[in-house]
């Protein structure tokens, strides 16, 4: 038995340990996403997959950015950082260059990885970087109230489109496919095991993985599009959702129209060498006297 | 001595280098193995030498997408455990703003080196500028305490290079060499010590401790400089760029905010006196003195010999620190001279702490960038004060 260690009116609350407790700063908890987030589940699935991995836990690293997911690392009793928006790639790249024996994650939101951080995210796509990378994808800025991003769908009402959006969204599977991941998945917040499994599979491969994880975000989006409650998208998830893992990335632009199906899968399972193994041969070049 | 590309340090004895590749040999003294970097002129034979001399010795240069993401990564790869560097010019450097000031919350020592050159914007990219000195002391947003070293020479960019390392190790936190479009570019005389004699500083570095109730407080904030956690070395502590507690874990608490303020500022300035670094020459019986930095201070040295050949007694203060502004060093001076000349390769800049500290009349002598200042308008300053 343990307490969770916050305060409350009261006798203090005892609840059983939890197997997760190793991994999480229980300490920390309860985490600040709100009801019907899909960040927990996400949390949920990595430290199953981390415990799953076979790699010690010394031995994993954590980077997130800023914003709902950003918080991520803080709560999970790792070498954990939490550094600037947009730059937690290019952070983590400085780490895993170093360090290329550890398993390093990077767990950001969409408006962070994929509208202010998206040069590095292209850039570290195509060195082939050695990153896990997931991006919650709740299509707007969440923590700042609801405003439009990279992923937000054409037409929908966000606090700054309120006449409905007049971008089109990034595609992120697409083009991080494009530029040469290693590892690319989407799936969503309905997708426990899957988003598990997907995790897993990111930590055997050597290079640049990604997963997308759609998630409902009620109080913002949601509310504005048509999913007020975390269980209507949750629904949509469950009766839209197809399975396509050959899918020709393309055809899966997300609108989140009611009628529209959403694609999810693991596109993309590939292998060439990562730019650790890469920068690893290089210096023995070097050291031979190459170079000019 | 030819410049070999032999693995290893470069050997102790005397070099004709480029300041830009004296910069490099310095940092790998220093025992740095880590460079993330974008090409910008006039900086880029750094980043080029650093490519091919890093490997060599078992370190890594990587070319990032752009200069937010080599600040960032330099941030990450020197909590991995690496001295750690980069080298940008104005427009570069105003994209590292941000993450410097990352570095700075989260302790951690690295090298920006900035060969400035003429701004504002893309400005002049070939040619001198001194207009990225406020810059580094305010440049990125919040409350920062920032050190910056402004070499003259090509032996001094060598010697302020190790310097910049052993500062930033010490002291965990950023550390920037202002040079010059003038000193990175031109060649000079080097002459390498033999490495027993060049002092290196080492990180202190964190154990990992499970005692405490989750783990050790890792900003034990008594001491002024604290040892770092290494990731992947089993401290498990969270690196927070919220203002965070002794726990590293975000707070809004007013107490919290100045706790960590006080400390991340009181480490630098409690020690000032460990950073300044001067020269005076001629000031003993001087009853003016001219005050500059960087590649003025050449122009600066030629005026002063030329205004005491037409009997005016003038003598050079020469700064080479600019931050933490060694304001006690100026208000001496100022105590024994009746007048101070500052020039710059630019419309006013480190004239203002000098002014700020000084306890006699302070006039500048300004130009805009593109050119050095021409000793001629020291001497007629000069003139004017006296």
């Amino acid at each position: 038995m343990a307490t969770t260690g916050v305060p409350v009116g009261g006798p203090a609350i005892k609840v059983q340990r939890h197997a997760k407790d190793e991994i999480l700063r229980i300490e920390r908890l309860p985490h600040i996403w709100c009801p019907g987030c899909g960040i927990g589940i996400v949390l949920e699935a990595y430290t199953r997959a981390l415990a799953k991995s076979g790699i010690p836990q010394d031995k994993h690293a954590v980077v997130s950015g800023i914003g709902c997911t950003g918080r991520f690392s803080g709560y999970l009793d790792l070498d954990s950082y939490h550094t600037t928006h947009g730059r937690p790639i290019a952070f983590a790249t400085g780490i895993a260059v170093v360090k290329p024996d550890l398993e390093v994650t990077v767990i950001a939101g969409d408006g962070d990885l994929s509208t202010i951080g998206g040069n590095h995210l292209i850039h570290a796509a195509r060195r082939n970087v050695d990153l896990n990378v997931i991006m919650v994808n709740n299509f707007n800025y969440g923590m700042t109230g609801g405003q439009h991003g990279a992923t937000t769908p054409t037409g929908a009402r966000t606090r700054t489109s309120p006449y409905g959006n007049v971008e089109a969204p990034f595609n992120v599977p697409y083009l991080v496919a494009a530029a040469g991941a290693s590892f690319v998945a989407r799936w969503t917040a309905l997708h426990v095991t899957q988003v598990y499994k997907a995790i897993r599979r990111m930590m055997e491969v050597e290079g640049f993985t990604f997963l997308e994880v759609i998630s409902p975000c009620p109080p913002t989006f949601g509310q504005l599009n048509g999913y007020p409650d975390a269980l209507d998208e949750m629904k949509y998830f469950r009766e839209k959702s197809v399975v396509d893992h050959n899918a020709d990335l393309r055809e899966i632009a997300i609108s989140m129209h009611p009628d529209d199906s959403l694609v999810v899968g693991n596109f993309v399972d590939r292998r060439r060498p990562s730019y650790q193994e890469l920068l690893s041969e290089l210096k023995v070049k070097a050291a031979g006297g190459a170079g000019k | 001595m030819t410049v070999s590309n032999a693995p290893g340090t470069l050997a102790p004895g005397t070099y004709f280098m480029m300041g830009n590749f004296a910069c490099v040999e310095a940092a790998l003294i220093a025992g740095c193995r880590f460079y993330a970097g974008y090409p910008i002129t006039p900086s880029s034979e750094i980043f080029e030498r650093a490519c091919t001399r890093f490997p060599q010795l078992g370190g890594y240069a990587v070319e990032m997408e752009d200069e937010l993401g080599s600040m960032a990564a330099l941030v990450g790869a020197s909590y991995a455990g690496s001295k750690v560097m980069t080298a940008t010019s104005g427009p570069g450097f105003s994209l590292m703003m941000e993450n410097i000031g990352l570095a700075f919350i989260l302790e951690t020592p690295s090298v920006i080196v900035n060969v400035q050159r003429g701004g504002p914007s893309t400005g002049i990219p070939t040619l001198v500028g001194q207009g990225d000195m406020m810059q580094s002391r305010w440049g990125s947003h919040g409350d920062l305490e920032t050190i910056a070293y402004c070499p003259s020479s090509v032996q001094e960019f060598f010697g302020l290079t190790i310097q910049a390392f052993n500062t930033a190790e010490r002291f965990r936190t950023p550390v920037f060499v202002m040079a010059d479009q003038v000193v990175g570019m031109m060649s000079e005389r080097l002459r390498v010590p033999p490495l027993e004699e060049v002092e290196i500083v080492e990180r202190q570095v964190a154990d990992p401790d499970r005692s405490a109730a989750l783990h050790a407080l890792p900003f034990d904030y008594s001491k002024d400089f604290l040892p770092m956690q290494i990731t992947g070395t089993g401290c498990r502590v969270n690196i927070e760029s919220l203002t965070h507690d002794l726990k590293g874990y975000p707070s809004t608490d007013y107490s919290i905010s100045k706790k960590m303020l006080d400390h991340l500022l009181g480490k630098i300035r409690n020690h000032t006196s460990e950073i300044w670094k001067w020269e005076e020459t001629f000031l003993d019986d001087a009853e003016v003195a001219v005050v500059a930095y960087g590649s003025t201070a050449r122009s600066a040295l030629s005026a002063v010999k030329k205004a005491r050949s037409m009997g005016i007694k003038a003598g050079l203060l020469r700064l080479i620190t600019v931050w933490p502004f060694p304001y006690e060093v100026i208000e001496n001076v100022s105590r024994k001279v009746n007048a101070l000349v500052v020039p710059e390769v630019n419309y006013g800049q480190v004239v203002h702490p000098v002014r700020e500290s000084a306890k006699c009349p302070v006039s500048s002598v300004n130009c805009a960038p593109g050119t050095l200042v021409d000793p001629r308008s020291i001497v007629d300053a000069l003139e004017l004060a006296t």
